[in-house]
């Protein structure tokens, strides 16, 4: 399954990019981010316990199921306001 | 209802103004505006900016404003926030709501607020004079959404 993952904020700026391609055997979201945050470095962020996570523009859960094609991202906590 | 997100400034006066309208039927006009601080978690701040994830981000307010007008009986809602360099006493958000009767246009603009700051993807970024920082989620902030479940 392919898929594009943008990152925003703290995350972005440790990380270098805003957005990158990942073809992988994922099913839900936390297959995404686990294999991002076992490449090390700077991807460790996204093991953060706060972290938050959109699908296609929605914000949803880690259990979030998967489709080919999917947009999601991963973010810190927001602080707009 | 609309949604706004720009970097352009606005006038907090005409956005409260605007929420009437003309409109009769329009009997209570809530509106609060959110501005940039000049100090914040023990730093004084010369500035910030304001990152956000275009489409979603107007997705998000969209989505918090019809949950409002689910909970409430509303006549008019507007949110308009600003994204990109902002100085101190800059306004930041405005949200205005108009109802017939006042509670409804408390509530519903206290929980649009609450809704915002833990589910619009906005992030501040502050200039301090020990340089930039990112600002952190508030658990205070996802204490307040949380009185609306």
């Amino acid at each position: 399954m392919k898929v594009k993952v943008m990152y925003f904020a703290r995350y972005r700026e440790l990380l270098g990019i805003d957005a990158e391609r990942l073809e992988g055997d994922f099913k839900v979201l936390d297959d995404v981010r686990q294999a991002l945050a076992g490449k090390g470095g700077h991807y460790a962020v996204l093991a953060e316990q706060n972290l938050m996570c959109a699908r296609n523009e929605e914000l949803c859960r880690l259990d979030e199921p998967l489709e080919e094609g999917d947009e999601i991202a991963f973010f810190p906590p927001v602080t707009g306001g | 209802m609309a949604v706004r997100v720009q970097e352009a400034a606005f006038d907090p006066g005409a956005e409260v103004n605007a929420m009437h309208a003309a409109n009769v039927g329009v009997g209570a006009v809530v509106g609060f505006v959110g501005y940039v601080r000049d100090f914040n978690d023990g730093r004084e701040v010369a500035g910030m900016f304001l990152e956000h994830y275009p489409g979603m981000t107007e997705k998000a307010l969209a989505k918090i404003v019809v949950e409002a007008e689910g909970r409430w009986p509303l006549l008019k809602v507007e949110v308009l926030h600003r994204i990109g360099a902002l100085e101190p006493g800059e306004p930041i958000v405005f949200v205005g709501v108009a109802s017939a009767h006042r509670q409804a246009a408390f509530d519903a603009c206290n929980f649009i607020m609450d809704y915002l700051k833990t589910r619009a993807p906005f992030w501040k970024k502050e200039n301090t004079q020990q340089g930039p920082r990112w600002v952190e989620g508030k658990q205070s902030d996802q204490d307040a959404a949380g009185r609306w479940d």
